[in-house]
């Protein structure tokens, strides 16, 4: 293996998942609250069904996928 | 801790063997699951944190290594057999390892104790749980982290990154092993380290040694990563319905706590561990593909097997 540069992004949107974001220090949310972040990589909820928006809580795995978003 | 309570002849001759370094008797075979499932515990737990009560040089006694080794091989040679009778053994392409992890997690269907804590368990029922769960708990990750060293660069990284939110994040007021002695505590239950191993059921130990076995074996790194995932691809949702079981029973605080904890912390821990943990090591060591699914198995297996043992014992489900 060679030993240069990996792909390393800071925000990383996962299939019908939430997104991943790395290093940041806080998140507001779409109510202008702001939330600390304390943990290296935090998953932002994307399917709008989370129980505590703004953080992802895995309920978007059992949402019927392929549903039209609008 | 203290060595655990023998439970037949194996792990009688273990814990008096570990008393008295001296003693050159041969080990006898187990005379049943129970007396291989603590004894291979007790040898496993001599590389973690070890027993007040024994040796610490016998973590590498070459008479124990070898009571140890068969006990290992029994124990691998079922877990790969209930593996292939499931259908397991192809090697997915390394492309597909996150997908082919989250087919198998999609397609567990066994039962779940988090669904009869959230609606139907007792009190008593629920402590009982969480003194099961605290043979693991208390020493929640460990297991994975003799791995870091035994991976390529970009599995290691990612391993590290969701090590340390586990370890909690340089903080040890927010240690997740830490935050569960604390939950022990503040429902009444004893928090120290090995508290109630001599309680575990079979199937508990059994899955607890699965996950140290793969966790101390070089050779079963891509089983362990594959354990890893399985075990955070099925925490959030499950951890969210702990926390409404607690609540509906009034143990809120810090045990709720614990759970509520894993609802958001592993919801990034799954993605970390199935694609940047696992995807890369099958793409950087492609013979790891086959254990990586190998060891998703067993997590999910062994787990169906604890809960289908404790919801039997309670007389529900099944
Ligand atoms: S993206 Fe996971 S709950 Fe919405
Ligand atoms: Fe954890
Ligand atoms: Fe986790």
């Amino acid at each position: 293996m060679s030993a240069g540069d990996f792909d390393h992004p800071d925000v990383v949107l996962v299939p019908h998942g939430p997104m991943l974001l790395r290093g940041a220090e806080s998140v507001q949310d779409t109510d202008g609250t702001v939330h600390r972040v304390e943990r290296p990589v935090v998953a932002l909820c994307r399917c709008e069904k989370s129980s505590r928006m703004p953080w992802c809580d895995g309920t978007h795995k059992v949402i019927p996928r392929g549903a039209p978003r609008t | 801790m203290r060595l655990p309570k023998p439970r037949g002849v194996l792990s009688e001759w273990l814990v008096a063997r570990l008393a008295e370094p001296g003693l050159t008797s041969v080990a006898p075979a187990p005379d049943s699951w129970d007396d291989e499932s603590i004894a291979l515990w007790t040898l496993h737990e001599l590389s973690f944190r070890g027993f007040e009560d024994a040796d610490d040089r016998a973590e590498w006694d070459p008479g124990l290594l070898a009571v140890r080794h068969d006990l290992e091989e029994a124990l691998e040679d079922r877990l790969r057999s209930r593996w292939s009778e499931a259908g397991g053994g192809a090697a997915p392409g390394a492309a597909d390892v996150p997908g082919a992890l989250e087919a198998l997690v999609a397609e567990d269907d066994g039962p779940s104790l988090a669904d009869h804590v959230r609606r139907h368990a007792d009190r008593d029922q629920v402590l009982e749980l969480l003194r099961q769960r605290s043979v693991y708990h208390l020493k929640e990750s460990d297991p994975s982290a003799f791995v870091v060293p035994r991976l390529p660069v970009r599995a290691k990284a990612a391993l590290m990154a969701l090590q340390f939110d586990e370890y909690g994040d340089g903080d040890p007021n927010r240690l997740h092993s830490h935050l569960f002695a604390r939950g022990l505590e503040a429902v009444g239950l004893r928090a120290e380290y090995g508290a109630y191993v001599d309680d575990a059921v079979t199937e508990n130990l059994e899955m607890n040694n699965a996950g140290s076995l793969l966790g101390l074996h070089r050779r079963l790194r891509g089983a362990a990563m594959g354990h890893l995932a399985a075990f955070e691809m099925t925490s959030s949702l499950p951890s969210r319905k702990m926390v409404q079981g607690l609540d509906r029973l009034g143990l809120t605080g810090p045990m709720s706590h614990y759970y509520d904890e894993h609802v958001e912390a592993d919801a990034v821990h799954e993605h970390l561990a199935a694609r940047d943990i696992c995807g890369t090591l099958a793409e950087d060591e492609p013979d790891q593909a086959a254990d990586l699914l190998f060891g998703a198995f067993t997590c999910l297996d062994a787990e169906a097997r604890f809960a289908t043992a404790m919801l039997g014992a309670w007389g529900v489900g099944g």
